[in-house]
């Protein structure tokens, strides 16, 4: 008895304050986006602020949209994570309540999953869904969907373009599972274990761009008889030849690439290969080793086939990864020298030549070749469950 | 241990000893040479970025490590004039502000629906969550025209906003959050919401007081993965933020340096190093749950 007036109570006092904290933060987020969608405004905020300091003259500098913006981003940094966080639990509180309060019982619990999945099924019909469709609708029936398509399967150039992918797909791959897999069976037995890991490990965190730099130097050329500043070069020229500009010369400068992505990816492969062969149970180790079984037999026949579900795993998503390839080619060559790959030529068709139908086109070309992997990947997923 | 092998690497601790160090010699070369081929590379940039504009060019790195203390060779005035002159400074700042919102809006979406996906019966459940997982492996590059379409002028007018790239990060990162929240979500004791719901606890309230606290090495795990992921982009920074030079992040900075000053190596390696460090100090102070993040997104633990 007591305990049902209590939660009168409580309801009651919440009845009140819920709507109003609603109302108010939804004010507030509407505001917020208002000033996020506005150009000047983080600027015009920092001006008040430098009138505030007794700064007039950078306050003027800053409404005339000069000045340092520093302060500026600060501003919109915190607007929009106190804007972008603060909406959606406002959004999700607040359809919440409403669902809770406003509808009988059974119609509630009905409604509010979608409440829940509701904002991410939105935005991914928005930035995934449709415009896939989008892409591939368009690649067929713009005004010369089929000539690009014509052009797209039959263009020598473009067919240079796919046998780079397939290098970069079969030597990229092969190369990150392949070392991952190496490192991970070798390091699991020396001492100084992680720190080997470690160095692997790194790369991960290195964007494209910058792994792209780091290796530009690696591969840095200077013309004959002058002293090599690039590692490569200074080691193929110790060694008695002449100097390569490596990375304009065809064939070799796409698998000088594909290098710097497996330098990236191994990392990834090694972190996961290494713990799937911790997972392997010691006795089964053990009972090989009794049977007398090297330690190569070991790992190829014993070790390999027990991470298998793993190994294809990592092969998928590298798969993945490199076909997309795109940051390495467009930083380093722009395509040039024999280098194209798909995305790249992609991005240069629409931003470089205006030729939405032909990027459309090598857009879904990618996805087509990407779908194989996405169904197994799918298929790997019913095997460790799905939500029934 | 076996009869042959103690017959041909003869008797005492010593050559056993001997014996186990040369069988294990290729081991260890395999090994040295691994670590310095994933060390070099990085080691030679950050050593030039150091260096004396005109000695990069001059030799090789490594001359420096014949004399690593004279001092004289050594200088931070690549880091100063990457921080003035070629604007990194306000890249940096830049980057920061695409990657925090881009990070944590998606991870409050996507632990929403995830926790759906675990623990809410619905209609289609099943569908929309096999949807989810295909969609992990849909090419960005599917997306990008009819998106540039929907920011331009005559619509939202997005292009070039950090709103709009904020949106497109987090509709990009959504399926793997989702996934990766789902895979560590569902693994929660099926007690914990028998005894809630004996309660009378709502999903909201299961959700925040119960699932949310339980869910956060996985929230962090995301949280390192798509940090790193969008510090790192180039692809959608270069779509949707574009060239102009008050929005333009990092590695938009690094690319065009690539092409403008490519031979300038004092600027290119201390601006390659430069924006490396926050993603790699991320990396390194929160490896542990990246790693879980990992394991739980492709092996099933």
């Amino acid at each position: 008895m007591t305990e049902s007036i209590e939660r009168v109570d409580r309801v009651g006092w919440r009845a009140l304050l819920m709507p109003m904290g609603v109302l108010l933060g939804a004010v507030g987020v509407v505001l917020g986006l208002l000033f996020l969608t506005d150009r000047q405004a983080a600027a015009n905020a920092s001006a008040v602020i430098w009138d505030l300091v007794g700064n007039s003259s950078e306050a003027t500098n800053l409404r005339r949209g000069g000045g340092d913006q520093t302060l500026a981003k600060l501003i919109a940094l915190v607007v929009a994570v106190v804007v972008g966080v603060g909406g959606i639990w406002l959004f999700f509180a607040g359809m919440n309540a409403i669902v809770e309060r406003l509808l009988p019982e059974r119609t509630a619990r009905k409604v509010i999953p979608w409440v829940f999945v509701g904002p991410a099924l939105v935005l991914l019909a928005i930035f995934l869904v449709f415009p896939a469709v989008l892409t591939i609708v368009s690649s067929v029936t713009s005004a010369d969907g089929l000539k690009n398509w014509e052009w797209a399967l039959t263009n020598p150039a473009m067919l240079a373009t796919y046998r780079n992918n397939i290098v970069w797909l079969v030597v990229g791959t092969a190369g990150a599972v392949g070392l991952g897999l190496l490192i991970a069976g070798l390091v699991d037995r020396v001492k100084h274990e992680s720190f080997a890991k470690m160095l692997v490990f790194i790369p991960l965190a290195i964007s494209l761009v910058g792994a792209s730099v780091i290796w530009r130097f690696v591969y840095a050329w200077k013309p004959g008889g002058l002293e090599q500043y690039g590692l490569l070069n200074a080691l193929w020229t110790g060694i008695g030849f002449d100097p390569v500009p490596w990375i304009q010369t065809p064939p070799i400068n796409t698998y000088l690439m594909v290098v710097i992505l497996i330098w990236l990816q191994t990392g990834f492969a090694m972190v996961i290969l290494s713990a799937a062969i911790k997972g392997v149970p010691a006795e089964v180790t053990e009972a090989a080793k009794l049977d007398g079984a090297t330690e190569q037999q070991l790992f190829l026949k014993v070790i390999v086939p027990m991470i298998r579900g793993s190994l294809v795993t990592v092969t998928i998503t590298t798969a993945i990864v490199v076909l997309k390839v795109f940051d390495i080619v467009y930083s380093l060559t722009g395509g040039r020298f024999d280098t194209d790959v798909v995305a790249n030529q992609m991005f240069l068709q629409k931003f470089q030549f205006g030729n939405e139908g032909r990027a459309a086109v090598l857009a879904v070309i990618l996805f087509i070749a990407v779908l194989p992997l996405m169904i197994l990947n799918v298929r790997q997923m019913k095997r460790q469950g799905l939500p029934t | 241990m076996t009869a042959p092998r103690s017959a041909a690497g003869g008797t005492g601790a010593l050559s056993n000893w001997q014996n186990g160090f040369v069988r294990r010699l290729p081991l260890r070369i395999a090994v040295i040479g691994i670590c310095l081929l994933w060390s070099l590379p990085t080691l030679g940039l950050l050593i030039s970025s150091f260096r004396v504009p005109l000695d990069i060019t001059r030799n090789g790195w490594w001359t420096v490590l014949f004399n690593p203390f004279d001092l004289s060779q050594y200088t931070l005035q690549n880091y100063e004039s990457i921080l003035g002159a070629e604007g990194f400074a306000s890249g940096f700042f830049n980057s920061l502000i695409v990657t925090v919102p881009s990070t944590v809006i998606p991870i409050t979406v996507a632990a929403f629906a995830a926790y759906a996906f675990a623990w809410v019966r619905f209609p289609f459940r099943r569908a929309l969550f096999i949807l989810v997982v295909g969609l992990l492996v849909v090419p960005l590059q599917m997306s990008l025209i009819p998106i540039l379409r929907l920011y331009g002028p005559e619509q939202l007018n997005l292009s070039g906003t950090f709103l709009g790239v904020w949106l497109a990060h987090t509709g990009f990162g959504l399926p793997l959050a989702i996934f990766l929240l789902y895979n560590f979500m569902s693994q929660l004791p099926g007690d914990l919401f028998e005894t809630a719901a004996i309660d009378g606890a709502t999903h909201f309230q299961m959700f925040t007081k119960v699932v949310l606290p339980l869910s956060v090495p996985a929230l962090a795990a995301f949280a390192i993965f798509q940090f790193l992921w969008v510090w790192n982009d180039l692809l959608v920074a270069l779509v949707f933020l574009g060239a102009g030079s008050d929005v333009s992040v990092l590695t938009f900075r690094l690319y065009q340096l690539i092409g403008v000053r490519g031979e300038s190596w004092h600027i290119l390696t201390a601006g390659a190093f430069l924006t490396m460090i926050v993603p790699v100090m991320v990396f390194l102070a929160l490896q542990r749950y990246f790693v879980r993040g990992l394991l739980a997104g492709s092996v099933k633990g």
